[in-house]
């Protein structure tokens, strides 16, 4: 940890846009392929003698199953198997692990557990059998009694949903706290006003617009196995289908292709990739699943599902001094959280936000339920986004309690620049920020105190104008490796770089992209690096045979962690070739100055020579004694997390008479310290907060009383449209992170992460002068006009 | 049933069942995948081609409804060795992300400009609302739509 990092407007490149290094807004290399239709995404992945395969699924959300009748389907011309449980239980892969530490079924067998669950596979010779197949399959159910929230699983007569464990005789998950009672217990003893909130975090998909899905090819002769798979984290998956399927890891390669966003949907393990493998090894053919819409939504990667209790204890003059925060978890019928395991309610420990403050208590229970498992990171870095969610609509009521303005309020509680690094109350050790700048910044774009004259204006009028705000923090690039695993695979990254002999470059990575640009932003660390243009460097993913080790891409961990061993691993290839470039010049090693691409001899500008030369040297010239090439590889293990932050200020009009409420203004500042690629970020940015728009207004996935699942198409799992999406603003602050190599944050998820509280408590302001506090998210136009007549308004 | 469909230009002829949907024939038939598939239910707009010129959704078009029509797919907008404006401005504005609705929304882009070479933000924001995009919040989408307008109306390509 170094000291204090400076906050600056932006960050200016040091290298020409020729070379296109750090701070460029390079163009993006994979574009070429993706705008010609040459992309190459699993579906389009076809091999000789491929096989279909498409699932049953249960109607029900529990139920018994007394028999499977599969006479009907086996029985169709290009019908080739259906694939039970009882099949998969002669290869031990009835059930397989998650990356909780639980286990999931891969096909029911004795019940199932929620709708859509996967029951039967049937393999054909074509999709379209396929389906015709699992529509003649027939199962025999006994409905049994529904749990569709975590209230109902804890009651006392509560039907077990996890009879599979011996001796479970309760729907509890897990059970976890974090911080000081005690503490609390004091700080609220203290307290002038206690400001309480219980709202939902309501279930949501990332929906991602390519669907999960796999070709399983296993050589029936080699046994060699391929799987090409919508992975965000290939070799963390070659392990684990190593150990679920017993199959020798050498003899697995995983291919993540071209990646049709993930967003969090595309890290678990799904039965359908289990299921397809088996298929394939059993039946000697390579086996293609893709996932309909309908199964995407109703069976994978559910994201949220938090029922969340908050108290803050402030001061008459808005001092916040401590915290109390009781959670409820609604994991589905299997805990699989895909997240580091020393944390079982994710990094939710980051609640405590951007202020400044010594007290908070977590406790957090999970209960399992008649849903979809998943509790996945939806484009957040492990329940970050509904930890800010939570403080940031604290942090505005307990404004409204001490009758200070929401900006204000924040200006006095946040966390100063020369009180980093900072560790938080739940020992989060915060790296840099300016809080404060950032904040202001956001105002000045906004206007807001001519902002809040107007609205004081409106409201004389009848009309409901709303400012809300959220100056949020995260904590992403997991991690080190004391801290991080998951499945006990620590959470480094790497990078493997090959200068070749002409100066061209190859560069490999752990990680997998699914829209981020990795292949762009990640030549544009070596071109900063080495000085090699970026449209010199080819960067490879998502092939385990060919990439080294890592963790994959999600929760923001690829710029924090594979992007340092990017950097880490071209520091080495330079300092080799400052050996080679000592001996090309005649000078000794010490006298080599590298700047820009060059190296040269101190004292003596003109006697340099180019990475390029050097490069060469390396195959063709090189001082005796030395190893040839000029190759390197290097795992990185981040020494802390990073933590972006930014101010979020959005401004909506509710309508009163329908409850319908309109963005007129969207302002972003974001500082996710130096910023590789601004054009990219940008891009980021803006997919980012039309997510946490869609969560805030209309994105949801509910159940009715018999566990029915609503949400399950795009009909009604609404996903903002052109139309609807709001106009962004966007600005800067630029605070590096001290212990980065090029002090980059990450930025693929702060504006998910930090906008969804922003959008919420500009409704609420625009209705607070009314008594309202809460509404719960989405925020739909009757929850809005229920609120307003619940308020007398 | 045997249909006879021009795309991209090409005839293609084939035998196929009634439910064939045009969406799998033009990527399992002919074999052209930058076609996607989002949702099956008309919603996310990824497997959009021209019929004819007009913006349809392959999945709710069945293949024998397009027998003796003509198609073009993202692989037809290549002309002569030319990247259409739309597929330039498109790279040059950071229109896409991950590149899985890319293709539909660069087929309704090139027919909004093919009427109005200067549409308003508003304008391409209702045309392109039958079109889902996860990743860029439309926002350089809209920009690289206007972006190949101006290139469009300047005679320009890539």
């Amino acid at each position: 940890m170094t000291n204090r990092q400076a906050t600056t407007d932006h960050h200016a490149p040091t290298t020409s846009p020729e070379v296109g290094g750090v701070g460029h807004s390079v163009k993006r290399h994979e574009d070429d392929r993706l705008i010609q239709g040459a992309g190459n995404f699993v579906d389009d992945i076809v091999l000789p003698g491929m096989l279909h395969m498409t699932f049953v699924r249960s109607p029900w959300a529990h139920a018994t199953i007394n028999g499977i009748d599969t006479s009907e389907a086996e029985a169709i011309d290009g019908v080739l198997a259906v694939v039970t449980a009882e099949l998969l239980a002669e290869y031990n892969l009835a059930w397989m692990p998650t990356l909780s530490g639980d286990t999931q079924a891969v096909l029911a067998s004795d019940k199932v557990r929620f709708q859509g669950q996967e029951v039967a596979a049937v393999i054909a010779t074509d999709p379209y059998i396929a389906r015709d197949g699992a529509d003649a399959v027939h199962v025999d159910y006994d409905p049994l009694p529904v749990i569709t929230n975590p209230m109902q699983g804890l009651a006392a007569d509560a039907p077990i949903i996890r009879t599979d464990k011996e001796d479970k005789n309760d729907n509890v998950a897990y059970e976890w706290e974090s911080g000081d009672a005690a503490a609390v217990e004091e700080a609220f003893s203290k307290a002038d006003h206690v400001v309480a909130l219980e709202t939902h975090y309501p279930r949501s998909h990332p929906a991602p617009l390519e669907t999960c899905g796999i070709v399983a090819d296993v050589d029936p002769v080699t046994g060699q196995a391929t799987l090409y798979m919508t992975s965000q984290a290939p070799h963390a998956h070659r392990t684990v289908f190593a150990l679920v399927a017993g199959l020798p890891e050498q003899n697995i390669r995983i291919v993540s292709p071209d990646i049709g966003g993930g967003f969090g949907n595309k890290v678990p393990v799904y039965p359908g990739y289990v299921v397809a493998t088996a298929a394939s090894l059993v039946i000697g053919a390579p086996v293609k699943w893709v996932e309909t819409r309908y199964e995407n939504l109703i069976s994978t990667g559910f994201a949220r599902d938090y029922h969340m209790k908050g108290e803050m204890a402030v001061t008459k003059d808005g001092k916040i001094l401590g915290l109390r925060v009781d959670l409820l978890s609604d994991q589905g019928a299997f805990y699989s959280d895909a997240q580091p395991s020393k944390f079982p309610a994710g990094l939710f420990g980051i609640v405590t936000g951007s202020y400044d403050y010594r007290a908070a208590q977590i406790t957090a229970k999970g209960v399992y339920t008649n849903k979809a498992p998943g509790g996945i990171a939806y484009r957040c870095s492990f329940r970050v986004t509904e930890a800010s969610y939570l403080i940031e609509r604290l942090v505005q009521n307990a404004a409204y309690e001490t009758g200070i303005d929401p900006a204000d309020f924040r200006a006095k509680n946040f966390i100063q620049p020369d009180q980093f690094p900072y560790e938080s109350p739940t020992g989060f050790v915060y790296d840099s920020g300016d809080y404060e700048t950032a904040m202001r910044k956001a105002m000045d774009m906004v206007g807001y105190d001519e902002l809040r004259a107007e609205q004081a204006k409106a409201r004389e009028e009848g009309r409901l104008i709303g400012i809300g705000m959220a100056s949020f923090t995260e904590v992403v690039g997991a991690g080190p490796s004391q801290d991080y695993d998951i499945i006990g695979l620590k959470m480094f990254d790497s990078a493997e770089l090959r200068v070749h002999p002409t100066g061209k470059a190859i560069l490999k990575l752990g990680v997998k992209a699914q829209g981020q640009g990795h292949e762009t932003t990640f030549a544009q660390i070596v071109a900063e690096e080495l000085g090699i243009p970026a449209g010199d460097v080819k960067v490879v993913e998502g092939d385990t045979d060919n990439t080294p080790y890592g963790l994959g891409t999600y929760a923001s961990r690829s710029t924090p962690v594979a992007g340092a061993a990017t950097a880490m691993v071209a520091r080495k290839i330079r300092d080799k070739g400052k050996d080679i470039a000592a001996h090309l010049l005649e000078a000794s090693v010490d006298d080599i100055e590298f700047s820009l691409g060059t190296y040269s001899v101190k004292g003596s500008p003109d006697a340099s020579v180019s990475i390029q030369d050097v490069a060469f040297a390396a195959y063709t010239n090189f001082p005796e004694g030395m190893e040839g090439g000029l190759e390197g590889v290097h795992y990185y293990d981040p020494p802390n997390m990073t933590y972006p932050f930014g101010t979020y200020i959005v401004v909506v009009e509710v309508d009163a008479g329908t409850g319908q409420w309109k963005v007129d203004r969207m302002i972003a500042v974001d500082d996710c310290g130096v910023r590789i690629n601004p054009m990219i970020v940008d891009g980021q940015i803006h997919g980012g907060l039309t997510e946490g728009f869609a969560m805030s207004n209309m994105q949801w996935i509910t159940f009715d009383e018999d566990g029915n699942c609503i949400g399950a198409h795009f009909d009604n799992y609404l996903i903002p449209t052109a139309w609807e999406t709001p106009r962004f603003e966007l600005g800067e602050t630029v605070t590096p992170s001290p212990h980065h190599p090029i002090g980059a944050k990450g930025v693929g998820e702060s504006a998910t992460v930090g906008s969804p509280a922003a959008y919420v408590n500009a409704v609420i302001d625009a209705l607070q002068h009314t008594g309202v506090r809460n509404i719960d998210m989405p925020v739909l136009p009757d929850r809005v006009w229920q609120a307003i007549q619940d308020s007398g308004g | 049933m045997q249909v006879s469909i021009t795309v991209n230009g090409a005839e293609h002829s084939a035998d196929v069942e009634p439910r064939t949907l045009l969406v799998d024939f033009i990527r399992t038939n002919i074999g052209l995948t930058g076609t996607h598939i989002g949702c099956d239910t008309t919603a996310c707009g990824v497997c959009t081609v021209l019929l004819d010129g007009t913006p349809v959704k392959s999945c709710t078009v069945f293949a024998v409804q397009a027998d003796g029509r003509s198609i073009t797919t993202v692989e037809g907008l290549k002309q002569n060795g030319e990247l259409h404006p739309i597929q330039a401005a498109f790279k040059e504005e950071h229109g896409l992300q991950c590149g899985f609705c890319t293709p539909a929304m660069m087929l309704v882009g090139s027919k909004i400009i093919e009427d109005n070479p200067n549409p308003t933000d508003d304008e391409v924001r209702w045309a392109i609302s039958g079109n889902l995009c996860r990743c860029t919040g439309y926002v350089n989408i809209v920009k690289s739509i206007q972006r190949a307008g101006e290139m469009a109306s300047s005679g320009g390509g890539a």
